[in-house]
């Protein structure tokens, strides 16, 4: 097969920082090809490199055979090179048909209304997609979303989709949806880059995988030529992947109830809606949900940072309904919330006053109203040491670490109190494996000493894994608990979707 | 009597209508614009001062677009290409509009013009009790309606106005969607700006055809207030600038009739309704359905 596009040794730095150091590969006509690397190893860089964003330092684009430049998205996109993002770059306040409208190209300044209505409305029963043209974006799903995404650049006819972890967002139904769609693209001869943390789906959908590491690219494998394991070595090295044991069976005792929660959101729509739990002395309890069910509302509620509307909140036995956020966490309620440099860290402070914001308070941290500044530092090798940290050089804000870095700053900061409660907000999103396989670890371990974790994610695989319950949740409710051990994944996708089991 | 109120209640509520459509466009860009009152200052000078020399009222009107556009384009540089403080240049620009109409209208005060003058639509002048009020009046108000329809259809209607809300909810979808987020948002701030001069020229060629130091007393900031009200609708800002148009008449009315009541008091009317608006407003936005543009005030 002709090569579409062709990458060769393509290189990006940024002061200080080699984002990517030598990258090659191609994609033909016609594939789907998968890129896989751990965060950090220069996935975004490279994209931002194919849509235009960012231009190489050095290195070649060859797109049909020909040397290419792209100096702004425009250039790339006037190829047919499209992208959906995986912060998608929709307008909420407008509607599905502006939305497709303003990504158009070659649109008249007076647009024939009618005839483009109908246009749009053939490629979404092209696709068998349900999505309603005058609808308003922030009412619609994540799902929703993402597929008025992907009929904006099939409307602009581009050849070449690059996806960035599209099925985070989507119940195992709807990622079977976007494979069928895209392999009918496939079909009419359209390249796709797919990008995905999940192993399972690279196996499914992949025609070639790519494996990026510190900005190379390392290898190219042809279908049948990998399997999970293979990947996942070659991805992270295996000897990183820490071990751990999954917890004993946990005691009956109830660490948390919720009876009855309500939360409305700030535009009075409901996000948890007659909400009830009950979390056990040492479990792991996942939630499974497509996200904007509720889960955010739920572990802010939890920990006091949003008010509740209407229900009650139980910890050991005491109300904490109303409590704030501090008092939560005298309550051992700790909290990793869902976007961790906007509410789990202050990013300009320094990794030792990072670790200690919960409990800068206590005796141990000062001298009057002083702070003590040794203790702190001494407090903050601890926990570089125990959580395996790789800290910067000392004295430098926080924000300059990786993303599985900070995340391990916010454990170590929740867990510093010994919590009798964990919830943790999406934890492992947008971690690599090895950052990811050590969260879980540390997550298993605190529940064989007895701490009790709400665990809220959207990766299937992640609480299949881990967790000892998982409770599904649908716009605001609960569907059900089921035992991962004997539910099926179709059973849990269906309840993702609001059918409540017989 | 009802028909001379409502005939004051549009004479008076035109230059606000001019200077909240103008708002309108530089925030529908997702740029605030805090320099209304000055702009409104630089646009009823500069068309004061071209159809004394000229003689042409039409003249007057292109030199207040004009003169408010270039002051504009001054907020539009600073706010789009310096990233700056949209507060901060927005303030400065009202201080330097009252402070430099002050100094170079001092020439033409107490002189005078022709202003606009009345002509009536045939058959639409003859309705009864808004005849007068809204088909008997000066090209200028005319062209208001006019404004206020087009307006709605730039925005709704056409690729450029699709563009530019897209620029103001969310740049970053504008700038992957190819479109040139800086040039749309510059030529949208300076373009508003020359609208909100119209409004000031009204009030020079028009109302008073006459140049008096800070005439227009405040309405700036009304518009800015309006805008908000209006939800960002160019419908909902021609309703809103009548209602202040009315109360503004009203109380001039009240004047008159010789009411007990002070003088500075009723002056002091549109203002605390605005104040009133703004809370409500406010209110209403916080209880959901914000019709806000998600990215304004956003550098």
């Amino acid at each position: 097969m002709p090569d579409l596009l062709q990458l060769t040794h393509i290189r990006k730095t940024f002061p200080g920082v080699v984002a990517l150091d030598d990258v090659s590969f191609s994609i033909s006509a016609g594939e789907i090809h998968t890129l896989l690397g751990e965060n950090g190893a220069g996935k975004s860089t490279l994209m931002n490199v194919l849509t235009g964003f960012y231009a190489p330092d050095c290195g070649s684009l060859q797109f049909e055979g020909q040397a290419v430049h792209f100096s702004s998205p425009r250039d790339s996109l006037a190829l047919g090179i499209g992208m959906v993002h995986q912060h998608f770059m929709l307008v909420a306040a407008h509607s599905v048909f502006e939305n497709i409208l303003i990504a158009l190209q070659g649109i008249p300044l007076l647009f024939p209304r009618q005839q483009l209505r109908t246009r749009i409305q053939q490629t979404i029963e092209e696709f068998s997609l349900d999505l309603e043209l005058d609808t308003p974006v922030w009412k619609l799903s994540i799902g929703a979303q993402q597929w008025i995404e992907l009929i904006k650049l099939l409307m602009r006819d581009c050849r070449l989709l690059i996806l960035d972890e599209p099925t985070a967002v989507l119940t195992p139904q709807e990622t079977d949806k976007l494979f069928s769609v895209l392999q009918r693209l496939k079909q009419q001869g359209k390249s796709i880059i797919f990008i995905s943390h999940k192993m399972r789906e690279v196996m499914e959908i992949s025609d070639r995988v790519t494996i990026l590491k510190k900005g190379c690219s390392i290898t190219t494998l042809e279908q049948g030529d990998f399997d999970q394991h293979k990947l996942a070595t070659l991805m992270i090295g295996s000897d990183r992947i820490p071990e751990w044991q999954k917890s004993l069976p946990f005691s009956d005792e109830i660490v948390l109830e919720i009876e009855n929660l309500a939360v409305r959101n700030d535009r009075g729509l409901a996000d948890l809606d007659n909400f009830s739990l009950q979390l056990k002395k040492g479990e792991i309890l996942g939630i499974a949900g497509i996200a904007g069910n509720g889960q955010k509302a739920l572990a802010e509620a939890l920990t006091g940072l949003v008010r509740v509307d209407s229900g009650r909140v139980l910890a050991a036995g005491v109300d904490i309904t109303r409590s704030c956020a501090r008092n939560s966490y005298i309550a051992g309620i700790a909290h990793i919330p869902e976007d961790r440099k906007a509410i789990g860290i202050v990013p300009d402070l320094t990794l030792d006053e990072n670790l200690i914001l919960k409990n800068f308070r206590t005796k141990r941290f000062r001298h009057g109203i002083f702070q003590n500044r040794s203790a702190i530092r001494k407090n903050a090798a601890e926990k570089i040491d125990q959580f395996a940290i790789k800290a910067g050089p000392q004295g430098s804000p926080v924000r300059l670490l990786s993303g599985g870095n900070i995340q391990k700053v916010i454990i170590a900061r929740e867990l510093s109190e010994q919590p009798a409660v964990l919830v943790a907000l999406y934890p492992t999103r947008g971690l690599d494996i090895g950052s990811a396989e050590y969260v879980h670890k540390v997550i298993a371990d605190g529940a064989s000493r007895g701490m009790s974790t709400i665990m809220i994610s959207e990766d299937l695989d992640e609480l299949y894994k881990i967790c000892d319950r998982i409770a599904v949740i649908f716009r605001g409710r609960l569907i059900g608990y089921v035992d991962p051990t004997n539910a099926s994944r179709e059973q849990i996708g269906l309840m993702m979707s609001g059918e409540v089991p017989a | 009597m009802v028909e001379i109120l409502l005939d004051a209640t549009v004479r008076a509520g035109t230059p606000i209508l001019f200077a909240t459509l103008g708002a309108i466009i530089n925030e529908r860009a997702g740029i605030i614009n805090l320099g209304i009152e000055g702009l409104m200052l630089i646009g009823a000078l500069s068309g004061f001062a071209a159809t004394l020399a000229s003689g042409s009222l039409l003249l007057g009107v292109f030199a207040a677009f004009a003169a408010a556009f270039a002051a504009g384009c001054i907020h539009a540089f600073i706010c789009v290409q310096l990233r700056g403080n949209q507060i901060v240049s927005g303030l400065a620009l009202t201080m330097f509009g009252i402070g430099v109409t002050a100094l170079f209208g001092r020439g033409v005060v107490g002189q005078t013009i022709d202003g606009f003058e009345r002509h009536a639509v045939p058959l639409l002048s003859q309705l009864p009790l808004v005849g007068k009020a809204f088909f008997q009046q000066d090209w200028l108000i005319y062209f208001s309606f006019l404004l206020v329809f087009k307006i709605w259809f730039f925005f709704y209607r056409t690729r450029w106005g699709l563009e530019l809300r897209t620029i103001g909810e969310n740049p970053a979808a504008a700038d992957a969607c190819g479109i040139q987020v800086n040039r749309y948002r510059f030529l949208a701030v300076a373009c508003g700006s020359g609208f909100v001069g119209i409004g000031g020229a009204y009030l020079s060629l028009a109302s008073t055809p006459m140049w008096i130091e800070n005439m227009s007393a405040g309405r700036g900031w009304i518009a800015v207030a309006l805008v908000i009200f209006a939800s960002w609708s160019s419908f909902r800002a021609l309703f809103g600038a009548y209602l202040f148009g009315g109360i503004t008449a009203m109380q001039l009315r009240f004047q008159a009739m010789g009411t007990s009541v002070s003088a500075h008091i009723l002056q002091m009317l549109p203002y605390v309704f605005t104040i009133i608006v703004l809370v409500i407003s406010t209110l209403r936005l916080q209880k959901g359905a914000s019709q806000q543009p998600g990215n304004l005030g956003q550098p």
